[in-house]
């Protein structure tokens, strides 16, 4: 991002929609769930029939909540619900229910670990709405699927405080798995079942006012969130820094030329008529209702960081990294039931494995079973191996799925620390160098090395490196 | 006397005696019909061999001792209300072949005692109208007052009650639109509590103020009536469960002694007021005082800035009620080379009267000007809300007009829809305020002939005391009636 414009930064908001998976939809009592043969999963409310009425689903407020009290929000004891008018096809009713003027959860956070800095980026608000059918384009002809219409969402929309691609990225990684956490939402984004519109501005550094900022809609992978913002950025910088001013758009991002579109202007700007919606009274939440969801909730990210630190005794940075991915947390736990070098352990999660817990899902080809690495994490613990010969065994044992210290013990991958073998293979080094030999006998003391690498290379990167150091002096001390 | 000129709860008496079966009666309903319907224009669908078949049906309950108030008794539907699988318009050309896969609660309750279910009836489109002359299928004559209109919207329901061709109907009423029409063809209408009866599977026209209420030829009838759809519905969050006192069976102990009635200051509305109308509403006090009430007149939002807030916000949820009617899955008319115009659709498809809700509404929720207008229109119904509060803290009930003129003849309405809205400055003040209000048959203006009115209006659920006042009045009036 500075590379884009060094004067300049980038003021993103986002807000991410998020599924709620209830079984059943938020109005009605069809079936909630992803996919299903077209228009198989409605009823008249969710085809917006004439006369229907929608009956608010309270597993969905209660998800709401979930969400709030997992994001440090404050949580309505009264919210309501809006119509938001606008005409689309997939949009049965010709308005959405949402709750626009009282949101259920008001004014949380979350802090991420963005470039080695904690940073708290704010929530402003989470509501809860319904989501819109699905259009299907085949064969020059337009097809809509309502089972999808009626599907419970929350949105959650932050206050302005990412500054950059990268952040942006750690926020909603973070949020995803506080969210999978909670249980309320299954989070897919190849599905749509979380999908982020990023809001952005640029100004000048030293600028306290924002600028124009555009959207960018239904970005659906943290590399395209990344990707959008960046290309967004630069093409406002280079506008703004020409004196060209920005105006106010919806765009998308298109992912093959990596850069954003204009969807629609300023003057083609919604004017959603919102109005209290008369079919649905005002949400009231009580007091037992509220606490009973507090009570129910799993251990949070945050938490399960301190416990890393304290119980385990690992590192705050390598305890906010695994706590913040579901997949790799429980991988660690799973890990560090039968495992003594827990610092060891978290490290080789957190420097080798952790590309296998990518944001489409957990690649688990990629990962040893947890009591092998806690085994491997042992071995390099206690010096039976080394570092190298870990991470080869990483690799070995998740591809074979055979315990480590068999795999050391067939493959003769232990540190080799015998007195005789390190002679030999000193001896064998100082013979095939005499070179370098002489060269240190004439007081080049560097020819040490690359005798020492000699004998390295012939014990298969084995050999204890001190040992081979100190047995190399030796024996050239013997010669002099 | 033909059978369905007789009150229901007298049918229903002849009913489980075995004096008349419900075959037969249904038969005497569909012959009035079919003699008058012609040129009354009540219904819009007749369900001939489906009414036949639940007769039949009825009356085998009946004989297994099965039968309840209603068991056997034929009646008609606005045409507003779903009905699984018989068409269901709304009086609009939009929807003129829609066949709802689904039953309106109401309608169901009534299927569940086995009424006899007609036809749907006529109506002003999408309950749009004072007339019945905005159906988009054929007005509706009032069949009591030649070339008058019966009032709208549930005009065909009220016409087909009135002239015996349903021994009850539903209609739906948000700002009038049963209690009008029950005056203009002199039966009774009642609006019941906003959320006493469940709205699911009324077509919305203003969602915070739509109710389904009753239209009989008496009050007992309408009680029974209001008593069989009445109740909470899980269906309906806006429905109530409050429980609803059962008030059909003990009418004729009513006792009004000692009862507090408010009159508005009728001259003050600033929509101007027919002589008979007023007549009316004071004969109808001298009766209250007869029975030992005591009537008084007092302030109360019955005015034309009350009535400029209902059509504000009226039009408003309006406008956001009928966007589903976009082209794509509603209307024969659906373009066929794949090319859809909403614009030209929705043109097409409603009539001028629904249109012009439409615009207005969209108008007063869009941001700048017209928002104003509905903030304003929301703080006056809060002020109407207050107001009725204040006064049903010092009176028991309240007096008034149902319209401020009799039925207007055929045509004049379609002239001026200013003068339209004007008529219903009594009765919408009760649906933004959520009350129950009856409008009960006064008798015949004594110059013109033309049948008057009186609405009673009580606090919320009190829908019993209602039925009380109203059933007293009513057999003073017929007595009185008999005594000439």
């Amino acid at each position: 991002m500075e590379k884009a414009g060094n004067d300049y930064e980038a003021v993103v908001g986002l807000e991410i929609h998020c599924e709620l998976s209830t079984k059943t939809k938020a109005f009605c009592s069809c079936e909630s769930a992803f996919g299903g043969e077209p228009n198989s999963r409605c009823c008249p409310v969710c085809f917006g029939l004439p006369g229907a009425l929608p009956a608010l689903n309270m597993k969905a407020a209660e998800f709401a909540v979930r969400a709030g009290v997992a994001l440090n929000c404050r949580i309505s004891r009264i919210s309501s619900f809006d119509r938001k008018n606008y005409f689309y096809p997939d949009l049965p009713k010709g308005y959405q229910i949402t709750q626009q003027r009282n949101p259920i959860c008001r004014d949380g956070f979350i802090d991420i670990q963005s470039s080695g800095a904690k940073k708290r980026i704010r929530i402003e608000r989470i509501h809860l709405e319904e989501d819109a059918g699905k259009l299907i384009h085949r064969d020059g002809e337009t097809l809509i699927d309502y089972n999808r219409a009626g599907v419970p969402l929350i949105e959650i929309v932050t206050k302005p405080d990412i500054s950059s691609a990268r952040e942006a990225q750690d926020f909603v990684r973070k949020l995803r798995s506080i969210i999978l956490c909670t249980a309320i939402s299954d989070c897919r984004m190849n599905e749509g079942s979380l999908r982020v519109d990023v809001n952005i501005s640029v100004k000048r550094k030293t600028d306290a006012e924002l600028g124009v900022r555009t959207e960018i809609k239904n970005l659906n992978s943290v590399n395209a969130i990344g990707k959008a913002i960046e290309s967004e950025f630069s093409r406002q910088v280079s506008l703004v820094s020409k004196g060209i001013p920005l105006s106010r758009e919806t765009m998308r991002f298109d992912p093959v030329s990596k850069s954003t579109l204009t969807m629609r202007s300023k003057e083609s700007y919604n004017d959603y008529r919102y109005f209290a919606e008369p079919d649905i009274p005002p949400l009231v939440l009580s007091e037992e209702f509220i606490s009973c969801v507090e009570q129910s909730m799993p251990e949070l990210p945050e938490r399960k960081a301190e416990r890393y630190v304290s119980v385990f005794g690992i590192s705050e940075d390598s305890a906010f990294l695994i706590s913040g991915n579901n997949d790799a947390s429980a991988y660690f736990e799973k890990a560090a039931e039968s495992c003594s070098y827990l610092k060891t352990l978290s490290n080789m999660i957190t420097s080798t494995l952790f590309p296998a817990f990518g944001d489409d899902g957990t690649d688990m080809s990629r990962l040893p079973e947890p009591e092998h690495l806690s085994e491997i994490a042992d071995l390099s613990g206690t010096g039976t191996i080394n570092s190298l010969t870990a991470k080869k065994l990483m690799e070995l044992s998740a591809k074979e799925k055979k315990s480590p210290r068999e795999i050391v013990e067939r493959d003769c991958l232990a540190v080799i620390r015998d007195r005789d073998r390190i002679k030999k293979l000193i001896g064998a080094a100082l013979s095939e160098m005499p070179k370098a030999k002489s060269d240190y006998l004439r007081g080049k003391k560097a020819a040490l090395k690359s005798i020492v690498g000699r004998a390295m290379f012939l014990s298969g990167g084995l050999a204890d490196p001190e040992l081979l150091n100190e047995e190399a002096e030796n024996q050239l001390a013997e010669k002099e | 006397m033909r059978p369905n000129d007789l009150p229901l709860y007298e049918l229903s008496a002849m009913l489980s005696s075995g004096e008349l079966s419900s075959e037969h009666l249904t038969m005497c309903c569909l012959e009035t019909a079919d003699r008058t319907d012609d040129s009354v224009g009540a219904f819009l669908t007749l369900c001939r061999d489906d009414a036949l078949r639940s007769a039949r049906e009825a009356d085998r309950l009946i004989s297994s001792g099965k039968g309840m108030a209603l068991t056997g008794i034929p009646f008609a539907i606005k045409d507003n209300i779903c009905t699984e699988g018989i068409r269901t318009t709304c009086a609009s050309k939009l929807l003129s072949g829609y066949i709802p896969p689904y039953s309106a609660t109401a309608v169901r309750s009534l299927e569940n005692v086995c009424a006899v279910m007609l036809g749907k009836t006529n109506m002003d489109e999408f309950g749009m109208g004072s007339s019945c002359e905005n159906s988009a299928f054929r007005p509706v004559q009032n069949p009591i007052a030649p070339g008058r209109v019966p009032g709208g919207s549930s005009g065909g329901s009220a016409a087909a009650v009135a002239s015996g061709m349903a021994c009850f109907a539903l209609g739906s009423d948000t700002g009038g639109s049963v209690r009008q029409p029950a005056a203009f063809c002199s039966v009774v209408g009642l609006k019941p509590t906003y959320g006493r009866v469940s709205r699911y599977g009324l077509v919305p026209f203003a969602s915070s103020m739509d109710t389904i209420g009753p239209i009989t030829r008496d009050v007992r009838s309408n009680a029974i009536v209001f008593e069989a759809i009445s109740g909470h519905d899980p269906m309906d969050m806006t429905s109530s469960s409050e429980a609803a006192e059962t008030v059909s069976g003990s009418l004729d102990n009513s006792d009004i002694r000692g009862l507090r009635i408010a009159i508005p200051d009728m001259g003050a509305t600033g929509t101007g007021l027919s002589e008979c109308v007023e007549k009316a509403v004071l004969d109808a006090a001298s009766v209250f005082e007869s029975l030992g009430a005591k009537c008084v007149e007092t302030v109360l939002p019955f005015d034309i800035r009350t009535l400029a807030a209902y059509y504000a916000i009226s039009a408003a949820e309006a406008s956001s009620n009928l966007a589903r009617f976009d082209g794509i899955r509603y209307g024969s008319d659906a373009p066929q080379n794949g090319e859809l115009d909403v614009r030209q659709f929705r043109s097409l498809g409603f009539g001028t009267e629904v249109q012009r809700r439409i615009i207005l509404g969209t108008y007063v929720l869009s941001s700048g000007y017209g928002r104003d207008l509905y903030s304003k229109s929301l703080s006056r119904r809060e002020y109407v809300r207050s107001a009725f509060r204040a006064a049903f803290s010092e009176y028991d009930l309240i007096l008034s007009p149902v319209t401020p003129d009799p039925p207007p003849p055929l045509g004049r309405f379609k002239a001026s829809p200013s003068e339209m809205y004007y008529q219903d400055v009594f009765t919408v003040p009760a649906n933004l305020a959520g009350l129950p209000a009856i409008s009960v048959p006064a008798g015949r203006d004594s110059s013109s002939g033309l049948p008057v009115g009186i609405q009673l209006t009580a606090p919320h659920f009190a829908e019993s005391l209602l039925y009380r006042a109203a059933y007293l009045f009513e057999k003073e009036i017929s007595d009185g009636k008999s005594r000439k």
